[in-house]
């Protein structure tokens, strides 16, 4: 099966040929995906050796000079690894990429926690300025990347991951979708948990938005569905636990409300096994999810 | 506010007695005058009135601590008016005691952080060469302690092997590194298919010849050799 990141290989090949503008900057991790691409643009595609914090200041470079990179590796070497070239080459020159990560929290999880990163976007939270797309279907990963190469000279990330929905939905790289309506709360899927969240919440009189654009967070589509569903919120996030709480504070900052964050928890699993094993380790199967989402709003039905 | 731009290598230390405040970095701003001079004055094709042309040279002053001697040069060569000098370091001034390019006319990045400039002098010359730009230098200006940075030594050995021949780094070299290069700095480089020089940081007719050194399909480092640090 086609995985986002088969995709962005593609797609990121395409957009060589398609915008002078674009240059691809890597440190060898991913490099056989752009072979071709290599061959075709030997001066846009730029593979910097094993080295993170070149990534990303090469990329800072090529754009201050007017090029659109977009820099790829996994995402503990993309975002954590350099995380000072982020927030200065990037953020503090007023300049723009693409960061596009593979690997997510714990896509590999016999490689362990050397190659999982369930912290990058909320470390990336403590930056200003930056556009956060979560794909949860190959087809969405194509479409945000689009969306996130022709953002000017944007800061913008892309999280690809081995976790996906079935099917994709038309995500529009800013705004999220009402999938289900219901009047006991809302709850926030996140990319790739929008199956489990479904399956999770079957015969729960829920609404359930699907967040694809987690920054800037879509905080009137969260305010309209509180307003038939009541402000009990959970957030079902794909990396760590409460990442997006205080974008749903903020957002309901002058209404009674609750927040219940769900996600990867902080505590280091030391397990290896499969990516499903560690889902439901961290509380994100369709029963764990259920257990914890029901108690939610089921006591907010309580007391309301 | 008047912007003159005819001033000549004298005016610098009026210049740069303009600007209080930050002395314990004076040693630091004046290791780089003369650098900075040349550089300005005869080599980079760079003019306020050019600031903003795609094939420009940029100069990307890495070494952000103690720019005194940088800001000094700016306004001398008027990219920043001399009135704006005395006012450094305060809330409502743009020159800090680290440069920030988003403020500063002329300066091409925000440094102090050490480390950065060199990285994002390689992407600038990658991204000139994409654009078919092969005219513009790109300079960038590190110290010797700088160099400690592991982000520099990967920058070196990748421009090295990639042949960045518009790219070129000055060493203001005042001994301060507490764990010196084996061998100097120069060698350093050599080891990753440089062309450098070794030269007399003070001397402006040797600073000239050694930037202007020819040195084709590989970048090229100078090292500018001033007084140490702890000598003065």
């Amino acid at each position: 099966m086609e995985t986002m990141r088969d995709r962005f290989g593609t797609v990121a090949s395409r957009l060589l040929d398609e915008d002078p503008r674009v240059a691809v900057v890597l440190a060898e991790i991913g490099r056989d995906a752009f072979t071709d691409a290599a061959r075709r643009h030997p001066d846009r595609l730029i593979n910097v050796g094993i080295r993170e914090q070149l990534l990303v200041g090469t990329a800072a470079g090529l754009s201050l000079t007017g090029m659109r990179p977009i820099v790829h590796t996994f995402a503990a070497f993309l975002v954590e690894r350099p995380f000072e070239q982020v927030k200065l080459d990037l953020g503090h020159q007023d300049t723009g990429a693409v960061l596009v990560s593979a690997g997510a929290s714990f896509d590999w999880p016999a490689g362990g926690q050397t190659h999982m990163s369930p912290g990058d976007v909320a470390l990336l939270d403590t930056l200003d300025g930056w556009t956060v797309h979560v794909p949860g279907h190959p087809d969405e990963a194509e479409t945000l990347l689009r969306h996130a190469v022709a953002a000017g000279d944007d800061k913008v990330y892309v999280r690809l991951s081995l976790q996906r929905n079935r099917l994709p939905l038309p995500v529009d790289g800013a705004r999220f979708l009402t999938v289900r309506e219901g009047r006991a709360g809302v709850v926030v899927a996140v990319g790739p948990m929008l199956d489990t969240v479904l399956t999770a919440t079957e015969g729960l009189d829920v609404t359930v938005l699907y967040a694809t654009t987690l920054r800037p967070f879509d905080t009137a589509a969260l305010r309209r569905a509180t307003e038939a569903a009541g402000t009990d919120v959970v957030l079902v996030e794909p990396y760590l636990a409460g990442t997006s709480t205080r974008a749903a504070t903020e957002a309901l900052a002058d209404v009674p409300h609750r927040v219940l964050g769900l996600g990867v928890g902080r505590r280091e699993l030391r397990r290896y096994g499969t990516l499903d094993e560690h889902l439901a380790a961290h509380g994100l199967d369709a029963p764990g999810l259920r257990e914890r989402i029901g108690a939610f709003v089921g006591a907010g039905a309580v007391s309301a | 506010m008047t912007i003159t731009a005819d001033h000549g290598y004298d005016d610098l230390p009026r210049l740069m007695s303009l600007m209080t405040g930050d002395e314990k970095h004076d040693f630091a701003a004046t290791s780089t005058l003369d650098v900075l001079w040349v550089l300005y004055d005869r080599v980079l094709g760079v003019t306020p009135g050019r600031a903003d042309s795609p094939d420009r040279d940029r100069f990307l002053l890495s070494k952000g601590h103690g720019p005194m001697a940088y800001y000094a040069v700016l306004a001398a060569k008027g990219f920043v008016p001399e009135e704006w000098l005395p006012g450094f370091g305060s809330y409502d001034s743009p020159l800090g005691h680290h440069p920030d390019r988003v403020l500063v006319p002329g300066a091409e990045i925000g440094s102090g952080s050490l480390g950065h400039g060199l990285p994002l002098a390689v992407g600038s010359a990658l991204g000139l060469r994409a654009q078919g730009l092969t005219g513009p230098a790109v300079w960038v200006l590190i110290g010797d302690a700088e160099l400690d940075e592991g982000s520099n030594h990967e920058a070196i050995a990748y421009a090295g092997a990639a042949g960045l021949d518009r790219l070129h780094t000055v060493v203001v070299d005042n001994a301060s590194a507490s764990h010196a290069l084996p061998g100097g700095i120069a060698a350093r480089f050599e080891a990753a298919n440089w062309s450098t020089a070794t030269v007399d940081g003070r001397d402006h007719a040797a600073l000239y010849e050694a930037f202007t050194a020819p040195h084709p399909g590989r970048p090229h480092a100078v090292v500018a050799r001033v007084e140490p640090k702890n000598a003065r």
